[in-house]
């Protein structure tokens, strides 16, 4: 199969590592040959987390500038500064609820309004489904579900060789016990967001 | 059960680099294994350290890689298949019994992982170890992908008895900690006991020993240089007049640009998985087949060196490129786009990428440096070390560990981070050459690492400056490993014992000794401005559990702070002296993220009006 490169970038804590992981497992039970890396260490210290996923016949495990097919972002400012993965065509999904880091308030560096953020996305790559992802997740009982909701729309964007079926299986076995019913009522309502 | 126990050959698994070499090397039978942490390598012995509390295999946290190394060699020297691991800088620290333990060899299987960092996602430098193998004439093995990883580590250990040499295993961070699909194979019964058979004439290297050895190590290197020519680990793919010489995940950057060009047909790759030493007639046959050849490494150009002297020695003249201006930096990590650009030009072949996005009306962002945790004993320290030393000219030499972060605005303490254990050693020539008061930080598990032997020279030579150990009960920025002060009660685990940091302090002979908590601010700015006046060496211990490991234990006790609307005057001290990540701006007013904020009260403290209050209190 021909390669499909997806980037997901969040601040560590949003559980960029645990999407792509069910990402990963989904696509193993579908068949699909898959690849990931990650960057470690600073997940819990509040530093940017970014994952590539390489999906198909491909034996590389990063993603070069220009060359996501998909891009995820779990917050609106990370968007923009990860965007140099995209090219014109990548299909790129946006949490559009701020986290902004604590430089922001103490005055080293202004945090961009969400307008230029998705106006710039918008002009720059081939699709945005941009949304407050977060609002999602609390409706669906925790803003940490947030993940979950965007591996939903990512999953409805159908760009992925990956069924939904085989993502609710991922999260029934490889998220914890107490979550599931939750991440299930998340998955669904980004899924539906990217009709 | 361990997942990684799991009896199930030929089922496939979603595994971290990590872990699939973990796999490996209990499908290769491991049974002893000791590591000192450090990224990238740590996961590994997070799956060793928690597949021993179920299996017979044994498994240690050793106080630093030299111990950590020395320990395996009596293992592996007493007939025991063995493995080390540690990160790039560790077989630094490891490299006295390294270069010795390579005459001395081994009975049983010794495989030692180094996991090399280029780009420094995690390190103080990006040096390449595979010179470790060349310059203590070890058989070095180096995997380009996860699923090589598991496979290739079992015939590592293969390896090793066959020559009687411990065996260098090399990883970059994106072996690792990428994750693949890994295919289980047969776990066989470990032999956890050996014996050691005195030998004196091979294990005790006084200079008459070790001439014999040298003499022998040679020679084995030459049976090893053979077996290189025969592994199935260094092969060429693919046809053509045009040469590739790549190795780890280069190799994969480069089979994937070949694809990606259509050049099958014209290129040829040779991967070196053995990697020393290196398969010379190998190597000299694929040269004698090529018009061009570029080889693809990142880091040093320790390949393309030695291709070029065997080209030489052939009287070869075909042009043979590699590090260069136009082509591969010694610098960071490569890319498949990058290693693609370079083979299209230097083969002349053309080339169609995409174009990434201009950067074009982007705003400059705010940079999202990683920071101290909310609730971090460090950020209390070091709040009350500025403090306390406000108005004095005072350097603050630190050490490796989270409380690094501290040098980041707005805390500002760290002047000098080199090495593990550096803290104390620095202070010492600080202290002695500089008129100015030193206050050094170390954290609990870099003191036992190494800063405890920079103390007790700064005792015998009479120094003159502050020790401030962070004792946060753990080694928190690797993922929260025991060390030697760690009650290990608390995590359900016996027959372990602890080692009091003060008594040690004491015993050195260190006269001026505090031991505090972190978050009563006034207590320790008064504890450091006494030290710091004292003349000679002084210690103070601030023991304060990380506030993630004590989450973990369920420990974390306290209750959210709020901010009080009608109390606060905006001084923002909370938000420009402390950069901790609970606090939020809105409308020109500081709040607190409830969800964030594990009550440690130090910006109730730090706020001059006393606005910071427990949230249920208002």
């Amino acid at each position: 199969m021909e390669p499909k490169r997806l980037i997901i970038v969040a601040v560590g804590g949003q559980g960029n590592l645990l999407a792509s992981h069910v990402l990963g497992e989904a696509a193993l039970m579908s068949g699909v040959p898959v690849r990931m890396s990650e960057i470690h260490g600073m997940a819990q210290r509040g530093g940017v987390v970014e994952s590539a996923l390489v999906f198909g016949d491909a034996k590389s495990t990063i993603i070069s500038d220009g060359e996501a097919d998909l891009f995820v972002s779990f917050e609106p400012c990370e968007a923009l500064r990860a965007l140099k993965k995209c090219n014109a065509n990548t299909v790129a999904i946006t949490n559009t609820r701020p986290l902004p880091p604590f430089t922001a308030f103490i005055g080293r560096g202004t945090y961009p309004d969400l307008e230029t953020v998705t106006e710039t996305l918008k002009n720059k790559t081939g699709r945005l489904i941009a949304f407050d992802a977060t609002a999602l997740a609390e409706e669906a009982g925790n803003p940490m579900c947030l993940n979950m909701v965007l591996l939903g729309t990512l999953i409805g964007t159908g760009v992925l060789p990956i069924t939904a079926d085989s993502i609710r299986e991922a999260i029934r076995t490889r998220t914890k016990a107490d979550f599931v019913e939750m991440n299930l009522a998340a998955f669904e309502k980004g899924f539906a967001r990217a009709a | 059960m361990h997942k990684l126990l799991t009896d199930k050959p030929g089922e496939s698994m979603f595994l971290l680099g990590n872990e699939a070499i973990a796999r490996g090397a209990m499908e290769a039978g491991v049974a002893f294994t000791s590591t000192y942490p450090g990224t990238p390598s740590s996961e590994l012995s997070l799956n060793f350290f928690q597949m021993s509390r179920e299996s017979d295999l044994y498994f240690e946290y050793s106080t630093n890689e030299k111990v950590s190394l020395e320990v395996a060699a009596a293992a592996a020297n007493s007939g025991v298949r063995s493995m080390c691991m540690m990160k790039h800088v560790g077989l630094n620290v490891a490299a006295d019994v390294l270069m010795t333990l390579a005459y001395v060899g081994v009975t049983g299987g010794l495989v030692i992982l180094t996991a090399d960092d280029p780009f420094m996602f995690s390190s103080q430098n990006e040096q390449d170890n595979r010179y470790y193998a060349k310059f203590g004439g070890l058989p070095m093995m180096e995997p380009s992908s996860v699923e090589e990883a598991k496979e290739m580590v079992k015939d590592a250990f293969e390896l090793s008895e066959k020559l009687k040499r411990p065996v260098l295993f090399r990883t970059t961070t994106r072996i690792n900690h990428s994750t693949s699909v890994v295919t289980l194979g047969e776990l066989p019964a470990r032999k956890t006991k050996g014996d050691f058979i005195k030998d004196p004439m091979r294990c005790v290297t006084v200079p008459a020993v070790s001439r014999g050895l040298h003499v022998k190590l040679l020679a084995d290197l030459k049976k090893a240089q053979e077996m290189a020519e025969a592994s199935p680990w260094n092969f060429v793919e693919g046809k053509g007049s045009l040469g590739i010489i790549a190795n780890g995940v280069s190799y994969t950057y480069a089979a994937d640009a070949v694809k990606d060009l259509g050049a099958s047909e014209r290129i040829k790759i040779l991967r070196m998985g053995f990697a020393n030493p290196m398969p010379v007639a190998m190597i000299k046959d694929f040269l004698k087949g090529c018009e061009k050849v570029l080889v693809i490494e990142e880091g040093e150009p320790f390949m393309e060196e030695a291709v070029k002297a065997f080209a030489q020695e052939e009287g070869l003249t075909l042009p043979i490129a590699g590090k260069d201006e136009k082509l591969f930096s010694r610098l960071f990590e490569f890319d498949p786009a990058m290693v693609r650009k370079n083979i299209a030009s230097f083969f002349d072949i053309a080339l169609d990428a995409p174009a990434p996005v201009n950067a074009q009306g982007v705003p400059d962002l705010p940079i999202r440096p990683p920071t101290l945790c909310a609730g971090c004993s460090h950020r209390s320290v070091f709040y009350a070390a500025k403090k306390a030393c406000e108005g004095m000219d005072v350097v603050f030499p630190s050490d490796i560990g989270c409380y690094t972060l501290g040098f980041l605005p707005p805390l500002g303490m760290g002047d000098f981070v080199v090495c593990m254990g550096a803290s104390s050693g620095t202070a010492c020539g600080f202290s002695t050459v500089t008129d100015k008061k030193v206050v050094a930080f170390v954290g609990d598990s870099t003191f036992f690492h190494s800063g405890l032997s920079g103390l007790i020279n700064g005792v015998f030579n009479n120094h003159n400056y502050t020790l401030v150990i962070l004792d946060n009960r753990t080694t928190a920025m690797t993922g929260h490993q025991p060390n030697p002060g760690v009650d290990m009660t608390e995590l359900a685990m016996e027959n372990y014992n602890t080692v009091d940091i003060e008594a040690i302090v004491k015993a050195i002979g260190v006269k001026h000794v505090s031991t505090i908590r972190a978050f009563n601010v006034k207590k320790a700015i008064e504890t450091i401005q006494e030290a710091v006046a004292f003349e000679g060496i002084s210690v103070i211990i601030v023991k304060e559990k990380c506030a993630l490991y004590a989450k973990n234990l369920k420990q974390l006790k306290g209750k959210p702070f709020q901010v009080n609307p009608d109390k606060c005057k905006n001084h923002m001290e909370c938000i420009n002296a402390l950069g901790c990540p609970a606090f939020y701006v809105k409308d020109g007013k500081p709040g607190i993220h409830a969800h964030v904020c594990v009550g440690c009260a130090l910006c109730a403290q730090a706020c001059p009006e006393n606005a910071i209050v427990p949230a249920r209190s208002l």
